[in-house]
């Protein structure tokens, strides 16, 4: 490639040289270095706490390092702060976006610009619009952030960076949000950027996506560089054993199973949102059957939150028959009133929502599990703890025992307990929210074998992701949600990433043949 | 500059440790107080803290004043555990002496033994009805808990003045704002021949015991700490907050009616305007003192209540100012509250980064 030549005659972009950062009680960077050469593409890998974030932030001058240099065009530099790092021409758009729903684009993007700045690029609007024709980001000037989509708030980001003539661009996470039409849009855009001569260094965990877009990576493990490579020459399977470390069980095909008879159903549910920014549910029905994996896919804030609030009964509002278990209406019951019938959850929060932080794992076992374990209003701590014990056992919670916090488990661990505590319950209906996000390899493997288990026994189960291929792995039917609208629900196996992508886009919502409750026999 | 940061793991032993290092945090304070008035601090101290234990009369008057402490302290231990903050025991506590005052004062004649109950019942009820407005208007109205505990504090103290000075002032009693002595029956019986120790004093440890295993113990009190600790928790769990609420309230709100009828059917033996010398308030401290447990508030409530006598003997003895009590009990507050803090929270003072 001519990039690969032209790189080896220039100065790197920017070097990161031995950078060590030590938080209380964890090391997240030990001895990082890193190289990136002008238009080149890097991906950052690594599992979930590898250090990733406080690499990137470290680089942005949000975070500063306990030792290490920084080696910016050939000179050594010390990055204080972000607007020292934009000075530079570092850009970086985060996870969560920073915008002003209530201002427009060029009005976020003047923001952020200093004085400076804004007399350099004369009229911003025409700049922007300039930009966005050059690299394909299709972003209006004057529509407010509010009714953007949230890959066009992202492109919005994007282009903050642009107009401030970006040679370092970061990334973190840019695809999580994106449906996969979106992904290749953004693709598209990051290979002209890099073409110019920017530089690009893009955290994932995607690995196909790695495999696609980028020259270059560093995969990182407990905070160190474990290995670089190129990732044209290397499978996703490759790259996964370098950052799991030992060769990890993967899941394999599941089989798909088919739904026996119903036992829990929307029907025309209608809500509006109780928050400014939130989403109102629209005429949403479905069925939820015996023995089935019902999957939802979706991009966040499309409705999902406010969908299991609706479910589960934390929002209070009575719906009455629109929600039914077994034929009766649940609408109007409390949320203990629903799990009383047979109804469990898995919230999307483990900490904080579905455990108690400071609380020990037997406390939080009673937390939803109290059946059995109450005589007379009396708690019966014996058996609770020796259930608690059962439960860490069973489902391989590391921990130190029943009597640790739930705040000392790591994510992946808590996330099994609880997927545990609910199961156990044996209910009728588990309602589970991004079951999987942020947990190790492992941990995954093994919620995923606990769902299908749960399936086999008959249990009907509703899996809201974002992870579009955990969907394909686990659910036998599926659906999307986009602006609080629900899809047609089909079979897995009759789908195909491409056509859920679309939904996820909303493309069904004024299609005419949109019926939700379309049957699948 | 400096900055705060989160500890990640706060010392468990500090946690305990933190009432003692407060305390002697404000002995210090003391120290500097009492020479700064030319007084002797050694022996200002002395009268203080260890002369109201020197003999079983100052015994028997420091428990007096335990009892009223602990029973409003514990019910706000309770009603803090599920972050219901209720400032509004001494209001709960007027209103329970006044309540029990009506009771006590209609049957000024009867000889039976049932008026006695009667009276603490009322007493008891009508703290709860001081704790059930303020809770109603927060749960219907999501008003502020604290502002209107406050509030219904000066309407407690006010409508007991207002009753002592009008319909329930003793018509024999030459004008002074005061009721009759009660009868002996509505007198609760002292438990220690010769001295003030009164059965309001036993109920007091007894209520600290059943707030204690409704809180270790049950199912309800177990909600009542996810409450607290961690609210979408509870609300994921479908605990009825409304219900929670209703029943630290209404506990909290009967202890400290109690205190009150205890107060009037006890030591003082009549409805006289000065009947709380801040007991609901300081209840606050012995609360925090007492790391929000209803067993540490035993000992949080003795400490609290060897500062009151301390106090008087002070002034007797040493001249000191008797606004010195309420000063040590700020001032403690205020070191046991900055140990909390540092207990969960560092400073950093930040330095150069050196390459």
């Amino acid at each position: 490639m001519a990039e690969t030549l032209k790189k080896r005659h220039s100065i790197p972009r920017i070097e990161l040289a031995n950078i060590t950062k030590q938080y209380p009680g964890c090391l997240a960077n030990d001895n990082v270095s890193l190289t990136l050469m002008p238009g080149e593409i890097h991906a950052l890998l690594g599992e979930n706490g590898a250090g990733k974030s406080t690499l990137v932030k470290t680089i942005y001058g949000v975070v500063s390092p306990d030792s290490g240099d920084i080696i910016w065009d050939g000179k050594a530099v010390s990055i204080k702060s972000p607007s020292k790092a934009r000075e530079l021409g570092i850009g970086m758009v985060f996870q969560h976006f920073s915008l002003f729903e209530t201002l427009t684009v060029s009005q976020n993007i003047e923001l952020c610009l200093t004085p400076l700045q804004l007399t350099k690029i004369g009229n911003l609007a025409s700049s922007i619009t300039a930009l966005s024709e050059k690299y394909g980001l299709n972003v209006d000037p004057d529509s407010y952030v509010h009714s953007l989509s949230i890959g066009e708030r992202q492109r919005v980001e994007i282009m903050r960076c642009l107009v401030q003539s970006v040679k370092l661009l970061i990334l973190d996470e840019p695809t999580s949000v994106l449906t996969p039409q979106e992904v290749s849009g953004l693709f598209q855009v990051l290979r002209t950027l890099a073409q110019e001569g920017c530089s690009i260094l893009f955290i994932s965990h995607k690995l196909h996506e790695v495999t696609e877009v980028c020259q270059q990576a560093t995969i990182l493990r407990a905070g160190k560089v474990i290995d670089t490579c190129e990732p044209a020459k290397e499978t996703p399977a490759s790259i996964a054993k370098m950052m799991v470390g030992e060769l990890a069980e993967q899941d394999a095909g599941y089989s798909k199973k088919e739904g026996l008879h119903t036992v829990f159903s929307m029907t025309s549910l209608n809500l509006a949102t109780k928050h400014p920014f939130g989403t109102s549910l629209k005429d949403i029905s479905f069925e939820l059957k015996a023995g089935e994996i019902l999957g939802i896919a979706g991009v966040a804030g499309n409705g999902q939150d406010e969908l299991m609030a609706i479910i589960s009964g934390e929002d209070e509002r009575n719906t009455g028959a629109a929600l039914a278990l077994e034929k009766q209406s649940i609408g109007q019951l409390s949320a203990a009133q629903r799990r009383k019938l047979g109804m469990a959850y898995v919230p999307e929060e483990r900490l904080g929502r579905g455990a108690v932080p400071d609380m020990s794992l037997t406390e939080n076992t009673l937390l939803t599990h109290s059946q059995g374990f109450i005589k007379s209003g009396i708690v019966q701590w014996k058996p609770l703890t020796d259930y608690a014990k059962k439960l860490i056992a069973q489902y391989k919670v590391k921990c130190h025992g029943e009597f640790s916090e739930a705040k000392s488990l790591s994510g992946g661990n808590l996330q099994k307990f609880i997927m545990g505590r609910e199961i156990g319950q044996n209910p009728k209906v588990l309602v589970c929210a991004h079951p999987t996000w942020g947990v190790d390899v492992g941990a995954a493997l093994a919620i995923h074998q606990a769902l299908l288990r749960l399936r086999d026994q008959g249990a009907a189960i509703l899996l809201v992701s974002e992870d579009i291929d955990e969907l394909f792995l686990l659910a036998d039917r599926m659906a999307a949600v986009c602006d609080g609208h629900l899809s047609p629900v089909v079979k897995t196996l009759d789908t195909s990433i491409d056509e859920i992508g679309q939904w996820m886009a909303g493309t069904f919502i004024h299609s005419p043949s949109h019926h939700s409750e379309e049957t699948t026999a | 500059m400096i900055r705060i940061q989160a500890r990640t793991e706060p010392s468990s032993l500090m946690k305990l440790a933190s009432p003692l290092i407060a305390i002697l945090c404000t002995l210090i304070f003391g120290c500097i107080l009492f020479s700064a008035l030319d007084k002797n601090p050694f022996q200002a101290l002395h009268v203080l803290l260890i002369a109201p234990l020197s003999d079983i009369y100052n015994v028997g008057e420091m428990l007096v004043k335990m009892g009223p402490l602990l029973l409003c302290a514990v019910g706000l231990s309770l009603c803090y555990r599920a972050n219901m903050w209720n400032i509004g025991a001494e209001g709960q506590l007027l209103a329970g002496a006044l309540g029990g005052s009506v009771v006590a004062l209609t049957f000024i004649d009867s000889e039976s033994v049932l008026v006695l109950p009667c009276t603490l019942v009322a007493g008891i009820v009508s703290g709860m009805l001081w704790s059930a407005v303020p809770t109603y208007l927060k749960l219907r109205f999501n008003s502020n808990l604290i502002l209107t505990t406050i509030m219904f504090n000066y309407i407690g103290l006010y409508l007991l003045i207002w009753a002592v000075n009008g319909p329930l002032r003793d018509p024999d009693g030459y004008g002074f704002p005061e009721s009759a002595l009660f009868s002996d029956a509505t007198i609760l019986p002292t438990l220690v021949e010769g001295s003030r120790i009164h059965l309001g004093i036993l109920l007091a440890i007894i209520a600290a015991f059943i707030g204690w295993f409704i809180l270790a113990k049950t199912h309800l009190g177990f909600q009542i700490r996810v409450f607290g600790a961690d609210e979408p928790a509870a609300k994921y769990a479908g605990f009825n907050s409304k219900k929670l609420s209703w029943f630290v309230m209404l506990f909290s709100g009967a202890l400290a009616g109690l205190a009150g009828v205890s107060e009037v059917t006890g030591p003082i033996g009549q409805l006289v305007p000065n009947i709380s010398p801040g007991y609901g308030y300081s209840a606050i401290i012995v609360a925090y003192l007492g790391r929000l447990h209803p067993l540490g508030a035993i000992v949080a409530a003795v400490f609290l209540a060897v500062l009151y006598m301390g106090g008087d003997l002070a002034q007797i003895e040493m001249g000191i100012p008797i606004a010195v009590v309420g000063m040590f009990q700020g001032v403690l507050l205020f070191f046991l509250l900055a140990c909390d803090f540092f207990i969960r929270n560092r400073l950093i003072f930040n330095k150069p980064i050196t390459h």
